[in-house]
């Protein structure tokens, strides 16, 4: 006898790991976002953001979390920058160049090239503003950017032997990318900011159809519905149209790059369209040199702006002159496009200064403005009057407008992009807290699918997926692969019957593909696990075929037969006109047919087949199956001879006590 | 897996063409055009010819330089043929000589390397029932695109001048036309073998080539496709030109890597990432570029080969790879060029460039405006040709695309290349024809003229070669590797300079063997014409075949066995059995197959698995059963049982059959290849069921 044993030790092993999420920034918040995500012994950190409206610690990510002695080289694999806005990329320099970290730092081409002017920008502010200590240099930014691998949109970059990233298109500003990270089997998507909508300059958000534990999404707009940004855009072109027409001068106070060049393509397209021959000015921080990164760079535009490369780039701004100081006080309508963007000092501010006190002028500010600055004055009510300093106060009599126009996908999108991914489990983060409450509630209830929506620092852990490598035999795969058809056919007699019975015209053949893969799982010493076909296993082991059946005879009483035949057949409307022992197998397969849910009943005129149970008239005097003993009435009752095997041990009982409830039920 | 070379190709402009067979998959690589063949057919004649001035042409004959990287010749022109033998009539294109041999509708994927091997695509693409997947990188289509428009727009001066072509077969193809034709000139038309005839087709539309570019799926370098589920494609930076390729293909069964030519260290493209294509079990080898240089020292012809000035150590080792050797060599022939180009421009002669290599000639711009402008020549720059500007706005705004030292220029705000300064001070000027009005306006001599077509029969070279032929202070630079001779033949008598250059175009042949050491596959396919060339020691790890034209070559298999996942939910249902005499364990496994990814996948189904209780039963038994055994063990059971033995029926093998009284009614009955158990009831039948099973083998 061979010994054999269940469950033994397997050289095959699982690990049962999990995918270890903290949010160190943009938890329940629109702020600084960072969320460093632990997977498979790999530790990546996506966006390095920093909070504006905070100047103490507050305003970076608590980096200590990472790791309590500093040693980030060890504790991260790497850094995933999404898009080049402050409060994604704000507080890098000061974790590469002050914090220490060496490690590998990924970004698209387009926020590698605008990142360094945005970062200097707001070094600026923060300097001349306030005098304060710099968290960083201009030294330093240069030196982060030099650590910073550029990826393209949809290449595939292997980090590390395990860790591989790639980036997808989220249309949010240029360059903005989300991105896939896989490592083993587990993979997740971190979004950043998206727009699932396409603008005037962007496209809108594309990804591939991927298999993910987990995605993070932003939640800005977690619970609006918006309309286009057309409308939005159209507005703030009529407020600029109805300012100049009147004669106004137009201000709008932006950094070097991104606002300034969205707005730039916004108006020109507008001049074209409505020839109009009112020029509009850069300022001196803002040189034309700037838009050659977007002249460059414009095959991450949208597909209307990319076609018009070879012709005239859309960038190359027909319309756009350099402005002079001189001309801050000259006469006649104009657009000033002017640095820095919150009005907080610097060249913004002194034809501010000038143009504020006529209300035939117009200014337009953005979105965000730092706490301080005479922006984020405007912005909180409609002031009249300003301090500029202690000393000076400027009367505010321009009108003000406010760009609404923010290129977040909105409640619909971000839906529509977890119903597209279907991943595992969801992680909002960039949102406020009760709204993300409410998209949690929705993602979980409309798609089925676990979210969470942590607050900074806060931990969330979710299990990952894993798959076990083995081998397969060639035999294994294409059985596997073979259509394993299962036709289930009307027998004749019944036909005409059964399709009356409904009312309904039923198919004489029904078609299922039944393709399971089924085979042994074999694991020897030394060797690689393997996958073979049943057929093959038995020639692997050179051992022959022992075949286990079940067999069972036994007796129906056939007065109940006739009455079932009676009352079953003769109700139809063409009765069968057969008798006698010919016609009782049919009328056990009208029975089964009845009473037996699922399952493929087939009648092949000598025996009934359900799945791998047979059953057929036994006419044998003396069969060895008949264990039963036979009714008294032993003349009257027919015998059924069944055979099945393991696999239908359940299915051959029920059917089994079917038949033989039907014959004792009437005794 | 097999592997046909369809043609090896000849040079830069013609790449190799192959086709290979995986995974139940006909891949074609590169469908290229052969347009050196062009050169048998006549230009259009134009108008004017330059006259030539006598006191000029006493010219000196052009001195090669002594420099060992690049040999410079003035062209000697012989007469084995004359003008006249030429074609007159709108040229035929000549397609891979076998690829017309094979039926198109059975290719299912195309992948398309460069520009210049998508050139002859609008043919197959053309064809009804052709549906292969096309792939190449964007550059590589948009490239590619614009090349074959200006293929179609230049062709259009011959249609103007020929009239429209007859649907009919030309009558130059005729055999008895072809019989009166020079050797040489019947060779190009009918190949060596005289199989090739059937290659020729007229030029397809500008439509064709629209239509072509729609069927085409175009991928960033390391983006990855997946072909049917089973093949994961991708493609990486080969380093030759901008948006060129290799390809990495990976099956259940085998990873392939496919090299076509490529350059380690280019100065504008991305340079040659063969780390991508590292630990693939397959190298197709088809940089067949070292080949063709070697050819070149068989035809007499002057220029260097890769071998006879290389100074490189043999360093199998990465770093030899990437030594700077070729790329300052490469320089140092532009220099030299553009010294060359400045003398001629001294002596009031005009420089005239068809050379359509867009890398050698965006860094030919950059040189030769930087050295004018060192030697304050005040010379106007022409770029004639109906998709330059196009082109040379393209180049600027793909920095993704491009070299290390050219994305240092994006992330610094400048300009990826100079030639959009330079179109903007007025230095550079772009028109689409010689016959431009804008062009007539500004034209200047002596100038500096950059146009197609490198095989002097197509586009505004014919015209400007007519003009300036005569003139000997006037330089021609040609690249090598093509047949000069028949090239300049309608241009006789030439008392133009011309200036000759090889460019780099591939691997060197000293680099091919630590490459392969770097890459380390299993198998390497190389051509035949390289086993002479790259001796392997039997140290080697890997099995290298040898490929030639049109045969077949069949790779054998690697493993028996596919890769294959398992879902863990799956696998946590495993109920291992352990077979001790075999030392195995075993289990039983179930699901759905799924093919995705180029691996297969094995998910537990949507149907939830039969019933427990069957769960853990083994369906399958094997062995012998012991009798003595199956009864004591029933009677632990509590079950008792009396044997009667040999009921053989037909005498041969006797069944033996078990009686069973106690507690119920049963019969167990032992054949040789087969149980049948029969009991009054299911609990009854079950225990049995056990016994039998404990004492047999089974899963």
């Amino acid at each position: 006898m061979k010994a054999r044993q269940r469950g033994s030790q397997k050289e095959i092993k699982f690990h049962s790991m999990a995918i270890e999420c903290l949010v160190l920034g943009a938890g329940q918040q629109v702020g600084k976002s960072c969320v460093v995500v632990s997977m498979n012994g790999k530790r990546i950190m996506f966006d390095c953001g920093m909070d504006m409206a905070y100047h103490d610690h507050r305003r970076h990510p608590d980096f200590s979390r990472i790791s309590e002695y500093g040693d980030f080289d060890k504790a991260l694999t790497c850094i995933v920058i999404t898009h080049f806005h402050l409060d994604h990329i704000g507080a890098l320099p000061y974790f590469t160049e002050v914090c220490g970290y060496r490690g590998p730092i990924y970004m698209t081409y387009p926020t590698k090239a605008l990142a360094p002017s945005m970062l200097e920008d707001y070094r600026k502010v923060m300097v001349e503003r306030r005098g304060e200590e710099e968290q960083f240099t201009s030294e330093h930014i240069v030196e982060c950017m030099k650590k910073v691998i550029a990826v393209d949109v949809k290449q595939t970059v292997q980090v590390d032997k395990d860790l591989m990233i790639r980036a997808y298109y989220a249309g949010h500003v240029l360059g903005a990318a989300m991105f896939y990270t896989k490592v083993g089997d587990s993979a997740i998507v971190y979004t950043g900011d998206y727009n699932m909508t396409p603008d005037r300059h962007l496209g809108a958000a594309q990804i591939d159809r991927l298999q993910l534990d987990l995605l993070i999404t932003e939640s800005t707009y977690a619970t609006t519905i918006r309309d286009s940004k057309y409308g939005r855009e159209a507005e703030f072109l009529k407020a600029v149209h109805k300012c100049v027409l009147g004669g106004g001068k137009v201000l709008i106070p932006t950094f070097a790059l991104g606002r300034a060049q969205e707005l730039c393509i916004l108006l020109e397209d507008y001049w074209e369209r409505m020839n109009l021959k009112i020029p509009i000015y850069f300022s001196s921080g803002l040189t034309m040199q700037a838009n050659m990164y977007y002249k460059m760079l414009i095959s991450w535009t949208s597909q209307k702006v990319k076609e018009t490369y070879s012709t005239r780039n859309a960038f190359d701004f027909k319309h756009v002159l350099n402005f002079d100081r001189s001309m801050i006080s000259a006469p006649g309508p104009c657009v000033l496009f002017a640095t820095p963007g919150w009005i907080s000092g610097g060249f913004s501010l002194e034809v501010f200064k000038q143009w504020a006190p006529s209300e035939m002028n117009l200014i337009t500010l953005p979105g965000y403005c730092a706490a301080g600055t005479i922006g984020h004055k405007l912005m909180s009510g409609k002031p009249s009057k300003i301090d500029l300093d202690k000393d000076t106060q400027l009367d505010v009599r321009c009108q003000i407008h406010q760009l609404s126009f923010s290129p977040h996908t909105d409640a619909k999108g971000i839906m529509d992009l977890v119903k597209f991914l279907s991943p595992k489990h969801v992680i909002l983060v960039h949102g406020e807290k009760p709204k993300m409450a409410t998209l949690k509630g929705r993602i979980y209830s409309e798609l089925g699918i676990r979210c969470d929506d942590p607050a900074n620092n806060e931990t969330v852990c979710i299990p990952s997926t894993h798959h076990v490598e083995v081998g397969a035999s060639n035999t294994f795969i294409r059985s596997s692969l073979n259509p394993n058809f299962n036709f289930s056919k009307m027998s004749s007699e019944d036909e005409s019957d059964s399709r009356l019975k409904d009312g309904k015209f039923m198919p004489w053949l029904q078609v299922k593909d039944e393709r399971a893969a089924e085979g042994i799982l074999v694991e020897e010493k030394g060797k690689r696990a393997k996958i073979v076909h049943l057929d093959e296993f038995l020639l692997m082991l050179g051992e022959k075929k022992h075949d286990i059946r079940f067999a069972y005879c036994f007796p129906i009483n056939t007065d109940n037969l006739e009455d079932t035949k009676s009352t079953d057949v003769s109700s139809s409307s063409n009765a069968l006109s057969v008798s006698g022992r010919s016609s009782w197998l049919p009328m056990l397969y009208i029975k089964l047919s009845d009473e037996l849910s699922g399952g493929n009943i087939q009648y092949f005129g000598e025996q009934i087949q359900v799945e791998s149970f047979s059953v057929s008239l036994c006419l044998k005097d003396r069969c060895p199956y008949r264990i039963v003993d036979s009714p008294p009435n032993k003349c009257e009752a027919v015998f059924f001879c069944c055979a099945w095997s393991i696999a239908d041990e359940k299915l051959a009982w029920k059917i089994i006590s079917i038949l033989e409830n039907r014959n004792y039920g009437t005794l | 897996m097999k592997f046909t070379c369809l043609s090896k190709g000849g040079g830069f402009h013609f790449p190799p063409c192959h086709v290979l067979n995986v995974c139940g998959f006909r891949i074609l690589f590169d469908c290229p055009l052969d347009l050196s063949a062009l050169t048998i057919f006549s230009p259009v004649p134009t108008g004017y010819r330059a006259v030539v001035d006598e006191k000029d042409s006493d010219c000196q004959p052009y001195s090669t330089l002594d420099s060992d990287c690049v040999t410079w010749k003035r062209q000697k022109i012989g007469k084995p043929l004359d003008a006249n033998d030429l074609i007159c009539a709108v040229p035929w294109y000549k397609i891979v000589k076998y690829l017309h041999l094979w039926n198109v509708s059975f290719i299912d994927v195309v992948l398309i390397s460069s520009p210049m091997g998508m050139l002859g695509l609008p043919f197959l693409t053309r064809i009804k029932g052709f549906s292969a997947k096309i792939y190449a990188t964007e550059v590589t289509a948009r490239l590619g695109q614009l090349m074959m428009e200006d293929l179609v727009s230049m062709h259009m001066e011959f249609r103007q001048f020929y009239g429209p072509e007859g649907s009919t077969f030309p009558r130059w193809m005729e055999e008895e036309e072809l019989d009166l034709r020079p050797s040489a000139l019947r060779e190009v038309v009918l190949g060596k073998d005289g199989a090739e005839l059937g290659g020729w087709m007229p030029l397809y539309s500008a439509a064709d080539v629209k239509h072509c570019l729609q069927k085409v799926q175009t991928l960033r370098y390391a983006e990855e496709v997946c072909y049917n589920g089973k093949l994961v494609i991708k493609a990486f930076s080969s380093g030759l030109e901008i948006g060129t390729c290799n390809w990495s293909i990976n099956g259940p069964k085998r990873d392939i890597a496919f090299i076509s030519s490529s350059i380690f260290v280019p100065a504008h493209a991305m340079s040659f990432d063969y780390h991508a294509l590292q630990g693939k079990d397959i190298v197709l080898y088809s940089d067949l570029s070292s080949l063709d240089t070697m050819e070149g020292i068989e035809d007499g012809y002057s220029f260097l080969t890769t071998d006879s000035f290389s100074t490189l150590s043999w360093e199998e080792s990465a770093q030899s790879l990437l030594n700077t050797s070729e790329h300052l060599e490469e320089r140092e022939k532009l220099y030299y060029l553009c010294s060359c180009a400045a003398d001629s421009l001294k002596a009031s002669g005009s420089v005239l460039i068809p050379i359509n290599r867009l890398g050698t000639f965006i860094q030919l711009l950059e040189q030769i405006s930087a050295s004018l402008e060192s030697s304050s020549l005040k010379v106007p720059i022409y770029v004639i040709s109906s998709v330059a500007e196009e082109l040379l706005a393209y180049t600027n705004v793909i920095p993704e695309w491009l070299c290390k030292e050219r994305q240092e220029k994006l992330f610094s705000g400048e300009p990826l290349f100079a030639h959009v300064e330079l179109i903007k001070d007025n230095k550079l000027h772009v028109f689409p024809t010689v016959h431009s009005p804008k062009l007539l306006i500004n034209w200047q001599e002596p100038c500096i003229v950059f146009c197609p077509h490198w095989c002097l029969r197509l586009g505004p070279v014919v015209h400007l070669l007519h003009r300036w032929s005569g003139d000997p202070n006037s330089l021609l630079v040609l690249e090598s590797g093509h047949d000069a001779q028949l090239a300049l033949l309608p241009f006789q008598p030439m008392e133009m300079k011309v200036l000759q250059c090889s460019f780099l175009s591939g691997i060197k042949l000293p680099k091919i063997l630590p490459l392969l050491n770097v890459l380390q596959p299993k198998i390497t396919l190389l051509p035949e014409d390289l086993r002479q060339k790259v001796r392997f020691t039997n140290v080697n790890p890997f099995s290298v075949f040898h490929y030639s034209e049109n045969k077949t070559l069949i790779i054998p298999s690697l493993k028996d066995s596919s890769e294959l996942e398992i879902a863990t939910d799956l696998a946590f249902q495993f109920q291992w059995r352990n077979l001790k005499h075999e030392n195995m364990n075993i289990t039983r496994l179930k699901g759905e197959l799924h093919v995705a990814h180029g691996k297969h996948w094995l998910h537990s189904g949507n149907k939830p698995s039969k019933s427990n209780s069957s769960k853990s039963r083994p369906l399958l038994h094997w062995g012998t059963p012991d009798l003595e055994t199956l009864l004591s063990i029933l009677s632990k059971m509590g079950i008792n049982a009396s044997v009667e033995q040999g009921v053989g029926v037909e005498g041969s093998k006797k069944a033996c059959i078990v009686h069973v009284h106690d507690p119920k009614k049963a019969l167990i009955e032992i054949g040789d290849t087969g149980t049948v158990i029969s009991a009054v009831d299911e609990n009854l039948a079950s225990l049995i069921f056990e016994a039998m099973d404990s004492i047999l083998d089974g899963i």
